[in-house]
């Protein structure tokens, strides 16, 4: 029996590929990918200041490693929109006369904002930052210039966590969680159902008929359209009335711009299937796709808090950018504009595998 | 009708280096039950998935139905019939569901009429609402052959559609494809049943891809030039030893206490039979059935 089992699982190339793949994704995923303490984050800067403690302040930010300065803004209106398409993580302002007014022991107003839909990413940042500019600016103070009573911070440090003001963290996963069930279900449903019928024959049968393989994928694909966005609708009452999430942006919005997304993933079940001999080397598969969409999107894990290899594989995944497109659209309340930026990478990944489906799909009727 | 259903000429398929049909010609008549024969693995079902679309061959072409079986094999698949070796219907839709989405697959109009007189016809109705999976060998065969007849095709590709079913409702089934072709459907049937190879009007026997032979039951009875004598009573077995290691005889057959032998010179034959014969067995001339005639090419085929 159990020999039998090993030449059984040798010829299963794809199985057995499976068996060692997946438990090798996962422990590198897992070992490499994950850091919940996220470093070297995006950071713009409104500084209405050129003094020397300004600039101190940014170059202990940076030293800290919690922030890379990226940007430098000019307007109010700059900043808000940086932090609405996720461009940045953090927008500190520095006001006008930040200099002269520290030196007159005025106690001057930092501002850092923080995009906080995913609380995971920013708690260690804003932490570090209350004690990193005290200290930066007092070491620059400790000559004459102080003015200050003793054992007074010589700044007001406030910190904004934007869009999710009280670090709820399920604001951040219910909308995700969307994302992700689509991705699991939607990608296997119409991998193991294409791969039934050619399992079981019927695809011959349906061959031999007048049904073009086009209408036999679209007739496959259309029914599961609508299964996806049942589950949506589930999972956005629960949301709403369970979770009591915010919707800040428009939920029509995300019924909208989900067609590309659950487009995207039925693709990618249809063309697995077309890769695949039976159900279970389709469920593996699909299993080898849902992981790093699971653990690489930044639904788990802070994305900015991965490295570079694993934000690039995260990168080409659509549950990545739909991910933000829903937290976007939900939490921050953008519209169109803001969302769109995050849509062509689920279309162009659409349109690539779709090309794959096409090809793999005309070569397995002979 | 001048004009053959099926016309094709050098057909040629292979697999992965392997030719499993191998310049195969093929011409047949409009309402002809034309039977497909040969041993396992010798690419029937191949070169019938060629005629209807699923496969495209890899060398040679011509015409079924008239039209191109290369490049308009969308205008073939409305008036083709196919039934696969294995049930293809769904098994967990009803019979008369599985119908019903047939019929709208071939765009079949007023659908219910269609699937309410086949169903009469083939005696389906008792089964309608129970689940295809459930159906015994038989009458899934049969569903599966009134799935293929409800666009009232013009020709039935047919492969193997009686493996597995009991002789009365093997019968059944042919007396159907006989009604069919008595109203001009064309009908191309592989099996394995020699009693079902003589119901056909023309046969092929093919094997390694390869056309061996073709024509009516007698015709190739004739063509294989083989005489069969019967050796009948006691004794059967030890003449049947004597007689395979005669060099004068083909191929002795057991049936029960007779023994068919045959080989291509009667007179040796006959006298081989008798002197093989033990005391009290009787040797009468016999007729050559289309197994011995198979058996004979299949032994001839080369392997290429």
């Amino acid at each position: 029996m159990v020999a039998k089992e090993f030449v059984q699982m040798r010829r299963d190339r794809l199985t057995f590929a499976m068996l060692i793949g997946i438990p090798l994704l996962q422990t590198v995923l897992f070992g490499y990918a994950i850091n919940s303490d996220p470093r070297h984050l995006p950071l713009a800067v409104l500084s209405g200041d050129n003094s020397p403690f300004s600039r101190s302040l940014i170059a202990a930010m940076q030293t800290s490693s919690y922030f890379d300065l990226v940007r430098t803004l000019s307007s109010r209106g700059e900043a808000d929109r940086a932090l609405d398409l996720g461009e940045v993580q953090f927008v500190l302002t520095i006001p006008e006369g930040f200099g002269r007014s520290l030196l007159r022991g005025e106690r001057p107003v930092l501002l850092l904002e923080a995009d906080a839909t995913d609380p995971g990413a920013t708690s260690g940042a804003l932490t570090a930052f209350r004690a990193l500019a005290v200290r930066a600016l007092a070491r620059d103070l400790s000559g004459p210039p102080s003015s200050l009573l003793p054992g007074e911070d010589p700044v007001t440090v406030r910190v904004h966590a934007q869009y999710n003001p009280e670090a709820v963290t399920r604001y951040n996963i219910v909308p995700g969680l969307m994302g992700t069930i689509l991705t699991l279900t939607l990608v296997m449903i119409t991998a193991l159902a294409i791969t039934r019928e050619r399992e079981r024959g019927t695809m011959e049968n349906l061959l031999t008929t007048p049904v073009r393989p086009l209408e036999v994928m679209l007739g496959k694909i259309v029914p599961y359209i609508l299964v996806g966005y049942l589950q949506m609708g589930l999972i956005l009452l629960a949301a709403r009335y369970l979770f009591d999430v915010p919707f800040h942006g428009s939920v029509v919005l995300v019924l909208l711009l989900s067609v590309f997304f659950i487009a995207a993933n039925l693709t990618v079940g249809v063309t697995i299937s077309t890769l695949v001999r039976n159900q279970l080397q389709a469920l593996q598969l699909s299993v080898f796709f849902f992981l790093p969409s699971l653990l690489l999107s930044g639904f788990m894990f802070p994305f900015r808090g991965m490295p570079e290899w694993a934000q690039a594989v995260g990168s080409v995944l659509p549950l990545t950018h739909y991910l933000r497109i829903v937290r976007g659209v939900l939490l921050k309340g953008n519209g169109v504009a803001e969302a769109l930026v995050h849509l062509w990478p689920i279309a162009a990944f659409w349109l690539a595998v779709i090309g794959i489906g096409l090809k793999r799909f005309r070569r397995t009727l002979d | 009708m001048a004009d053959p259903v099926i016309d094709v000429s050098g057909v040629t398929k292979s697999f992965g280096g392997r030719t499993v049909v191998d310049r195969l010609d093929m011409r047949v008549e409009r309402g002809e039950i034309y039977g497909f024969l040969g041993p396992n693995g010798s690419g029937k079902t191949t070169f019938i998935r060629m005629l209807c679309g699923l496969l495209r061959p890899d060398a040679g072409g011509g015409t079924c139905l008239g039209y191109d079986i290369l490049t308009e094999g969308d205008r073939i698949k409305p008036h083709v019939g196919y039934m696969a070796q294995r049930f293809s219907l769904y098994e967990d839709l009803t019979v008369r569901e599985n119908l019903m989405f047939m019929a709208s697959v071939y765009g079949v109009r007023r659908p219910r009429r269609v699937v309410a007189e086949i169903m009469e016809r083939m005696e389906l109705g008792r089964f309608s609402g129970i689940l295809a999976g459930g159906l015994s060998g038989g009458w899934k065969q049969r569903l599966a052959l009134a799935g293929c007849m409800l666009h009232e095709p013009r020709l039935l590709l047919l492969d193997e559609p009686t493996a597995g079913v009991d002789p009365g409702a093997r019968r059944e089934f042919w007396d159907q494809v006989h009604g069919l072709a008595a109203a001009g459907v064309t009908t191309l049937i592989s099996t394995h049943y020699m009693d079902e190879a003589e119901r056909c009007h023309r046969l092929a026997y093919i094997a390694y891809g390869r056309l061996l032979a073709r024509g009516g039951v007698e015709e190739l009875v004739a063509g294989s030039g083989l005489s069969t004598w019967l050796v009948k009573g006691p004794g059967a077995h030890e003449a049947k030893v004597r007689l395979e290691a005669d060099e004068r005889v083909e191929q002795v057959v057991a049936f029960g206490n007779t023994l068919h032998v045959s080989g291509p010179d009667a007179a040796a034959v006959e006298r081989a039979a008798r002197e093989a014969a033990g005391p009290g067995a009787r040797v009468e001339p016999g007729e050559t059935s289309l197994e011995e005639v198979f058996i004979q090419l299949m032994r001839g085929a080369v392997k290429p």
